[in-house]
């Protein structure tokens, strides 16, 4: 099939079929996702994020662990590319590196938490009564922390570490979700289409499975996207008042921990990271906000 | 909705927070008891002889069962008694009375500085929907957004104070004028604008500009961004087609019609972003060695200070909920649409 | 003559080119009580609200002659239109639940649209809107005066509407589907209103419905609009004598109570009524 006929296949007003109908749909958003050229640019640096992480091992020109004390805090050269840290470790591969903690950490958090926040919202929101009373409860006192000081007495009760900062993120994250999810659910259980599928007989768990629970997904993934952006920031305030992934982990905001006292006289040892964490968290952003506008232009 | 109807909803919202707040402390509580450092070790030291740790075990409670425990917990906590720290050797009552008001200033001038600019900003994006200076304003917001801010905070003592020598370093006043006013509110702007002393007052002004600064532009980057949202959303009203008819100005269009309409909401903005600002200080006060809560909490931390860890949170946690009822009650009780 | 039109567009950019909504109107507008009918999107109401040129954003807008009284409105400054807007010429729009100010009360908004073009004090314009409240027939004025817009009914809030537009003493009113929003029973008693206070201070009036036989009903003559063009004219008795096919179709479609048909008739559109 050449490219005309096949976006003539996708955009006709006529589908022959459901796929055909969906696939549609879906060139549509992103015809309309493309048009945003900030979204546009949110997602080519999103997926680079990926890319350079998962190549780490190849694309690093030092082991990221490897110390040189004759060669500490060295300007960017040829051999360094970003200079070298107060150990004398390459900084440009450090940074590599620390992608893949930091995104293994969103997508660990991300993992646990929407799946978590989608199943709570949804339950409470189509079965109402009590269980909704109690959940929405629970969330309420999880909302009224702050999420980086609860996320703080989490890790100090356990123990500092990336599995702890893991959990500590994900017990204060899921709350949105579900407040969200069941806003939705509240919304959708009411509509003339979930009558209709009652009638037929349908089970409550197959209800909530099949025809409410999809429909939330759309501003779920437009809220998870934006959320990435904060889990980094959280991971690397956490990181950074060491609570989070512990030095010689080359986390971002545990390099910058380590490398702050440098900020006056060698300022781009500590200044490096912050960059890195600064360009995934605006992609995020940027992404999400692209999303939000396609999928979801009712909430801005 | 009859005022008498909005206020019995509000009376509901109010009876819910007594759930929440026991849910916070049980929070708390949970935190404090799967430690794994030892309490009582941590008061007397590891090298203190066998029947004084077991003594001050008894006198802990911490033989007990669980439930009993917490209440003698939640009892104490009625009455104030958050513990002693370790690591100050006072109360944690006493202490966060001497630090929570470094944040309280902090994190007022920060508003104070965050709404002033943020929302002309919002506005300005809104009215000029799609064009460039729109764009620079979202990029701006969304910068804010995603630059942590301890970053900007390093950044900002690199630039201001090491390059520039614009702004006083780290530190809440300059030594020479330690102890110099009467701490009467511990407030120190205010303590010094009540002792009279214009040098102190400075001093502290010139003090809190930078971490408050670095702190407003985080959250000025939120309340720009819903109030760009909201405004979108009102300028798109019937109502202010209504009003250009009426031949109105368009500063009056724009501030009368579209702005008061979302002034309620962005009330409640600003509430729930003051309470974030608590999150951002623990942040910023770490970096500029700011001597409030946030330091308070995150040395605690450290140290394993528990009594002061668990104490500091519960107050955030408090401070958090009290403003999210404020921006609740505001809504409710200022709006007069039905809700 | 008060209002000169000739050739008017309004058009759209869309990713797919210029939407054009408006294509080539033209009409003159006196004294007199003139209405526009056409289905949604024929282009009636921003016809109609290109002379006070209050168009969305993006709207292109082009015209061999606009002008209101003498005044060019496609070349008048921003000031110049405040000045007509409000004061010479007032615009009702559909549905007083979202066209009125929710968080103003209803002798705010009256009183605002008065003090913005006479000179007065705020009391002055309060009591001006009382009396303006009582003039559209309202029974307790200084009650519905202190009330919200969401505490008032439909009729009512139009009534505000219709008292807010009159307060400057306009010489033109333009009434985007007043009475759409409304109860059936209210509707006619809200044209009623508006007929009688437009006769009596001998006002101009631009009627916009969809219901071709109320129009008619109340305007000396009324305008057939159809995808952006003027397809018909006729004399408000003339109803009958319709020439258009688009017209004849219109009016055809109409269930009548005394020879009931077991179908209502579609409308069968012809692509050459687009050229």
């Amino acid at each position: 099939m050449s490219t005309t006929t096949l976006r003539d296949w996708l955009l006709t007003d006529t589908p022959s079929s459901r796929a055909q109908a969906a696939w549609g749909r879906r060139y549509r958003l992103w015809c309309d996702f493309r048009a945003n050229p900030l979204a546009m640019a949110g997602l080519i640096v999103t997926v680079l994020l990926i890319a350079v992480s998962l190549l780490a091992p190849w694309l690093a020109t030092h082991d990221p662990g490897a110390q040189n004390l004759a060669n500490r805090l060295a300007r960017p050269s040829a051999a360094h590319w970003l200079g070298t840290d107060e150990l004398g470790r390459d900084i440009y591969s450090r940074v590599l590196y620390g992608g893949r903690v930091t995104l293994g950490m969103v997508v660990a958090v991300v993992v646990l938490v929407a799946p978590l926040g989608l199943a709570v919202g949804c339950i409470a929101g189509y079965v109402g009564g009590v269980a909704d009373r109690v959940l929405m409860r629970v969330t309420d006192v999880f909302l009224a922390f702050p999420r980086l000081i609860l996320a703080l007495a989490f890790v100090a009760a356990i123990k500092p570490g990336v599995t702890s900062a893991i959990a500590a993120i994900a017990l204060t994250a899921w709350p949105p979700y579900a407040r969200l999810a069941r806003a939705e659910t509240m919304m959708i259980r009411s509509s003339d289409y979930i009558a209709a599928v009652r009638l037929t007989g349908a089970a409550k768990a197959r209800i909530i499975l099949r025809h409410v629970a999809p429909m939330c997904l759309g501003s779920l993934i437009v809220r998870v996207t934006l959320d990435m952006s904060s889990i980094i920031l959280t991971a690397a305030s956490l990181g950074f008042l060491g609570m989070g992934a512990q030095p010689p982990s080359p986390e971002w905001g545990a390099m910058i921990a380590t490398a702050r006292r440098f900020i006056l006289d060698q300022w781009w040892v500590p200044t490096i990271p912050g960059i890195a964490i600064f360009v995934a968290s605006l992609a995020f952003n940027l992404l999400g906000d692209g999303l939000r506008d396609v999928l979801d232009p009712k909430q801005r | 909705m009859s005022k008498r109807k909005r206020l019995g909803t509000l009376a509901a919202t109010a009876a819910s927070v007594p759930i929440t707040l026991f849910g916070l402390v049980l929070v708390t509580f949970l935190i404090g008891r799967v430690m794994p450092i030892d309490p009582v070790l941590a008061i007397v030291g590891d090298r203190a002889p066998m029947d004084v740790v077991e003594q001050t075990r008894l006198e802990l409670g911490l033989d007990r069962p669980l439930p009993v425990q917490f209440v003698i917990y939640v009892g104490k906590l009625l009455q104030g008694d958050l513990g002693r720290s370790v690591m100050t050797s006072h109360t944690v009552g006493a202490d966060i009375r001497h630090f929570f008001p470094a944040t309280l200033e902090l994190a007022t001038v920060a508003i104070l500085i965050a709404a002033l600019i943020g929302i002309p900003l919002g506005v300005l994006a809104a009215v000029k929907q799609g064009t460039r200076t729109d764009h620079i304003i979202r990029v701006l917001c969304l910068a804010g957004h995603s630059l942590p801010i301890f970053v900007l905070a390093l950044l900002s003592l690199l630039v201001f104070y090491a390059t520039l020598g614009w702004a006083p370093g780290p530190g809440r006043q300059d030594v020479v004028f330690d102890d110099m006013v009467p701490a009467v509110t511990n407030l120190l702007t205010v303590d010094a604008l009540l002792a009279g002393d214009w040098e102190v007052f400075r001093d502290a002004v010139a003090h809190l500009l930078q971490p408050a600064g670095v702190l407003a532009y985080f959250s000025m980057a939120y309340i720009a961004r819903m109030t760009r949202a909201f405004m979108l959303d009102s300028l798109s009203g019937e109502y202010v087609i209504t009003a250009r008819a009426k031949g109105l100005s368009a500063a009056r269009v724009i501030w009368k019609h579209a702005f008061g309409n979302i002034s309620v909401r962005l009330i409640t903005v600003l509430a729930l972003t003051y309470a974030g600002l608590l999150e951002g200080a623990v942040v910023t006060e770490t970096v500029f060695s700011w001597p409030g809560l946030g330091l308070y909490l995150t040395v605690s931390l450290l140290n394993a200070d528990m009594n002061a860890v668990l104490g500091a949170t519960l107050v955030v946690g408090l401070t958090y909920l009290a403003l999210n009822l404020f921006a609740d009650a505001a809504y409710r009780l200022m709006d007069p649409r039905v809700k | 003559m008060l209002v000169e039109i000739e050739n008017l567009t309004v058009s759209f950019p869309t990713p797919q080119g210029m939407s054009h909504a408006v294509r080539g109107v033209s009409l003159t507008l006196g004294a007199e009580k003139m209405g526009i009918v056409g289905e949604s999107g024929s282009g009636k109401s921003l016809t109609a609200r290109s002379i006070l040129r209050l168009l969305p954003e993006n709207a292109r807008i082009a015209a061999d002659k606009l002008t209101f009284d003498g005044i060019d409105v496609l070349r008048a400054r921003e000031g110049a239109m405040r000045a007509i807007r409000g004061k010479r010429a007032g615009l009702i729009l559909q549905d007083p639940k979202y066209s009125l100010n929710p968080v103003m009360t209803a002798g705010e908004q009256i009183a605002e649209a008065w003090r913005t073009h006479r000179k007065g004090s705020r009391r002055e314009a309060l009591s001006a809107a009382v009396d303006l409240l009582a003039q559209v027939q309202i029974r307790d004025p200084r009650r519905v005066a202190e009330a919200y817009p969401h505490e008032l009914s439909g009729g009512m809030g139009q009534r505000v509407m219709i008292a807010m537009m009159l307060a400057p003493d306009p010489e033109m009113l333009i009434a985007d589907e007043p009475t759409s929003a409304l109860d059936a029973t209210v509707q006619a008693e809200i044209l009623r209103l508006l007929e009688d206070l437009v006769s009596r201070r001998g006002m101009a009036l631009i009627l916009i419905s969809h219901d071709l036989p109320l129009v008619s009903h109340f305007c000396d003559r009324v305008l057939v609009m159809y995808a952006g063009r003027i397809v018909e004219e006729l004399r408000a008795g003339d109803l009958t004598h319709a020439q258009h096919a688009y017209t004849r179709g219109l009016l055809d479609c109409l269930p009548t109570l005394s020879h009931p048909k077991p179908r209502l008739p579609v409308m069968v559109r012809d692509p050459a009524w687009l050229s």
